[in-house]
């Protein structure tokens, strides 16, 4: 049986180091069937975070090799020969080992607007498929945040993080502002609030995206878009003005009772 | 001793579907609302559910009604379900899908705009909403969002020992953990619901995440509820068994629903060898007629594979028996899961074969409800969800499990509401119950020597798969009673390593008491139920008996700990009204 030595993180907010467990490799053995073998032999307490081991509920992100990756979906045989590295998501606090604060992330859901639709015809709303198919590409993000990991924006500016929302939260406000059914505008806040403006389109979040979501191009792009023909466009601003249905702003949304 | 103490109305535990949709009921009725989950908010196994949530909106089918859904229930749960629970779920899933959409779902359309629903083993109608095959993830995103955007407080990561109740025996809260950072922490509720999910950590081949050990069940227990049809747990019949890192994948019966069909090693499409008298009338016999029922539902009667899981799931077992070892194929619609196997298992799956196989999935079996107000044997608890026993009877139907979350769990945050209401609430909690659950669950770091708990939990599997798994016998059930005894024995001798802090090992240390009472219960419902029903094959008794199909197994504790013994006695069925009777004949 072949074997494998990995140099895992271990620590915690006041510091560590990396450690080696030489463990055995089986054939079609992804990253965390081996750390599931150190946690059952050698290490019983090394903190990792997982759920499905199915590539959907992004609980397992970490660094592998230096990159963000999915440890249930990055498979052993595709790494080059050697030691194989794991270490924590770096944007983010160090709980302990492998396990890390996200909590900013959860910070960033709660202020965002709610959709606002209205209310709902006898039989359930009609919409085509063709519009709800631009929402149905955002909302197949499972919350990994290694989009959020690797955005320099956060990553490399801790201080950012008190105005920037960050790729995953972009996709959330584009599904929303696209959404066939929503009355709400929130293209003010995540121009003012949400720091959409700091992308530089370097599509760091695109690549690393599990769900191979377009988070650039069909996203962040758009919202820009959007946000720049609602602020800086005379006639667009002049027809929204005159046109019969006035969006609410989205602080007024955030107070409307739940339907 | 004073540990990090909160105060709810309402608490519930778990952040799956049904307890988000709980909490969503009780903080529309004005109740104060907690929720403790093991993960993070957003992680729970209803993800994991791909094909979709079954309700009998007539969209592709205007023939479509709650009635012929009730029927499918009832007869793919054997008729051991709790008829009235099958009849408020195919009445109210309709309206519970609907509402997602006003809090942002979007799901799949028909032509016209409408929801699209897919066909799905056991129904007989195309009755499935869904978005492509990640429909539970579309499901706990919309009720995590707009939980999230009604302000209730969410205890991630957040482990509960055990129900503590007053001086009088009522439920009035729990102990647990942090596990961020190992502190102990109390709850005090005027109502509690356990919105936990699955048990199915205890078997080696399983689709369960490390969370599905059965907490909710064995606290439930422990609390005074009583726990029926342990013994019937669902086996999924397409899993994955090669390669490694697909193991307990589950190919998901859209897939069958979409086209895929089974096919023996000998090329041999075998389903059409193993159709129940009870199906054969709406099945059909050859392959050019299941074929033009893909084209055409009504030009042809349905294909074998979409018969119910439990008769899927035997007949690849004997197949496999007999040295055929089976392979499926799918042709389309299925995006996420085609991009699943060719990224971890290299195979594309449009094109060809996979290895599959019965791997454990769901249990019918959970705590006793009242259907309407999903309140159990022990006052001031209520139960929904996987937890929950009663609505799927012997077998559940693909499709039910996300609509059975959002029927009852919506009728749990009401129940909750109600008996709060009502005013004969709790008191105070005991302290002695909650220091006795903290001493226990810390003792395995006293101990001088031990055992590792991740030995014990790889034996249990082992163990559990192979004398309580799809196919059992009475020699290997009188087995499994005995080596649960050693088993409890074992756990009372765990050593963990560490500190409290994010420590994986003492987690699964205080998840082992639950998993030691769920497969005791599972066993002795597996021993005392000498037939074959459902989820529940005896090879020694592989009829169905009617005698048993007259009540369920009913569990409760002799004591309250993990270690108490287990009483179990035969609850009858709830009586069939009249007319829902006369729907189940029509059927005939």
């Amino acid at each position: 049986m072949a074997e494998v030595t990995m140099r895992v993180w271990r620590g915690d907010a006041t510091g560590g180091d990396f450690e080696n467990y030489t463990v055995a490799q089986n054939e079609g053995e992804v990253v965390l069937d081996i750390i599931h073998r150190i946690q059952a032999t050698d290490a019983p307490d090394l903190a990792c975070r997982w759920n499905c081991k199915a590539g959907k509920c992004g609980s397992c992100a970490a660094e592998v090799n230096g990159k963000p990756r999915l440890m249930c979906m990055t498979r052993m045989d595709t790494l080059p020969e050697g030691p194989v590295t794991v270490t924590p998501m770096k944007t983010f606090p160090i709980i302990r080992d492998l396990v890390t604060d996200v909590s900013f992330n959860y910070a960033q859901a709660e202020k965002v607007p709610a959709l606002l639709p209205p209310p709902m015809p006898e039989g359930g709303y009609r919409m085509f498929q063709e519009d709800v198919e631009r929402g149905q590409e955002f909302r197949k993000c499972i919350e990994c945040f290694m989009c959020q990991d690797v955005c320099h924006v956060i990553r490399d500016h801790e201080g950012n993080k008190q105005h920037y929302a960050g790729p995953r939260f972009f996709i959330r406000y584009a599904e929303l502002e696209m959404h066939p059914l929503d009355t709400n505008d929130r293209r003010d806040l995540v121009r003012e609030d949400m720091g959409l403006g700091y992308c530089n389109i370097t599509k760091c979040c695109t690549e690393v995206c599990p769900e191979h979501i377009k988070i650039t191009d069909n996203a962040i792009i758009p919202l820009k878009e959007r946000v720049v023909d609602a602020h800086y466009d005379p006639v667009a601003w002049l027809g929204r003005k005159i046109t019969r249905r006035t969006k609410r702003s989205a602080s007024d949304a955030a107070v409307q009772p739940a339907p | 001793m004073t540990y990090e103490h909160h105060d709810y109305d309402v608490l519930i535990i778990g952040a799956g579907g049904a307890g988000l949709r709980a909490a969503i009921e009780a903080k529309q009725r004005g109740l104060s609302v907690g929720i403790v989950t093991k993960s993070l908010l957003g992680k729970a196994h209803t993800v994991m559910a791909e094909g979709g949530m079954a309700a009998a909106m007539g969209n592709v089918y205007p023939e479509d009604n709650w009635m012929v859904h009730f029927r499918d229930t009832m007869r793919g749960g054997k008729y051991l379900n709790n008829n009235r629970m099958a009849e408020l779920h195919a009445k109210e899933a309709p309206e519970r899908v609907l509402e997602l959409e006003q809090w942002g779902a979007l799901f799949d359309r028909t032509k016209d705009g409408k929801i699209l629903q897919r066909d799905f083993g056991g129904h007989r109608y195309a009755r499935l909403a869904h978005v492509g095959d990640r429909t539970g993830l579309e499901l706990i995103r919309t009720l995590q969002q707009k939980v999230v955007s009604m302000g209730a407080d969410v205890f991630m990561e957040c482990k509960v020992l055990k129900l503590v109740h007053d001086a009088h025996g009522k439920v009035a809260g729990c102990v647990g953990y942090r596990r961020q950072s190992g502190e102990f922490i109390t709850f005090g509720a005027k109502a509690i619901i356990l919105a936990t999910g699955g048990a199915g950590k205890s078997w080696k081949f399983t689709s369960n995440s490390w969370e599905g050990t059965g907490d909710g069940h064995a606290m439930g227990l422990w609390a005074g509820a009583k726990l029926i049809d342990m013994e019937c747990i669902q086996f999924h019949p397409t899993g994955m068994v090669w390669p490694l890192s697909v193991r307990g994948l589950l190919v998901t019966e859209g897939v069958r629903g979409d086209g895929g069909v089974l096919r023996n090693s000998e090329g041999k499409r075998f389903m059409f060898d193993y159709v129940a008298p009870m199906f054969r009338a709406e099945t059909a016999e050859t392959e050019e007629e299941a074929d033009k029922w893909y084209d055409d539902h009504t030009a042809g009667r349905r294909p074998p594979e979409l018969l119910p899981r439990d008769e899927v799931a035997r007949a690849i077992n004997t197949e496999v028996k007999a040295g055929r070892g089976t392979a499926e194929f799918i042709r389309r619609r299925l995006p996420s899961m085609y991009h699943q196997f060719m990224e971890l298992a290299g195979v594309d799956i449009t094109t060809e074969s996979m290895e599959i196989g019965p791997t454990c999935h769901y249990i019918m079996g959970g705590v006793q409800v009242d259907a309407d107000t999903a309140a159990t044997a022990a006052p001031g608890l209520f139960a929904a969800g996987e937890v929950a026993g009663g609505m799927h009877g012997a077998n559940r139907l693909g499709g039910n499990s996300l609509s059975d979350l959002i029927v009852f769990g919506k009728r749990a945050g009401m129940g909750a509401a109600e008996y709060i209401e009502a005013g004969d609430v709790a008191g105070p909690m005991n302290d002695e119950e909650i220091e006795a659950a903290v001493a226990e669950s810390l003792a395995p770091f006293d101990r001088e020597e031990g055992e590792n708990p991740y030995d014990i939990q790889r034996d249990l599997q082992e163990m559990m798969q192979a004398n309580v798994g799809i196919i059992r016998t009475q020699s290997e059930l009188d087995d499994a009673t005995i080596q649960l005894d050693t088993f409890t024995d074992r756990v009372k001798n765990i050593k963990v390593k560490g500190g409290r802090a994010y420590n994986p090992g003492w987690n699964l240390a205080t998840d082992l008491p639950a998993m030691i009472t769920v497969c005791k219960t599972v066993t002795i419902g597996a021993s005392l139920r000498k037939e074959s029903r459902g989820g529940h094959t005896r090879e020694d008794f592989p009829a169905t008996e009617p005698e048993f199909g007259k009540f369920n197994f009913a569990h409760s504790s002799n004591g309250g700990n993990w270690d108490s013994p287990i009483v179990t006695e035969e609850s009858p069925l709830l009586p069939m009204p009249d007319e829902l009777k006369a729907l189940l004949e029509e059927a005939k």
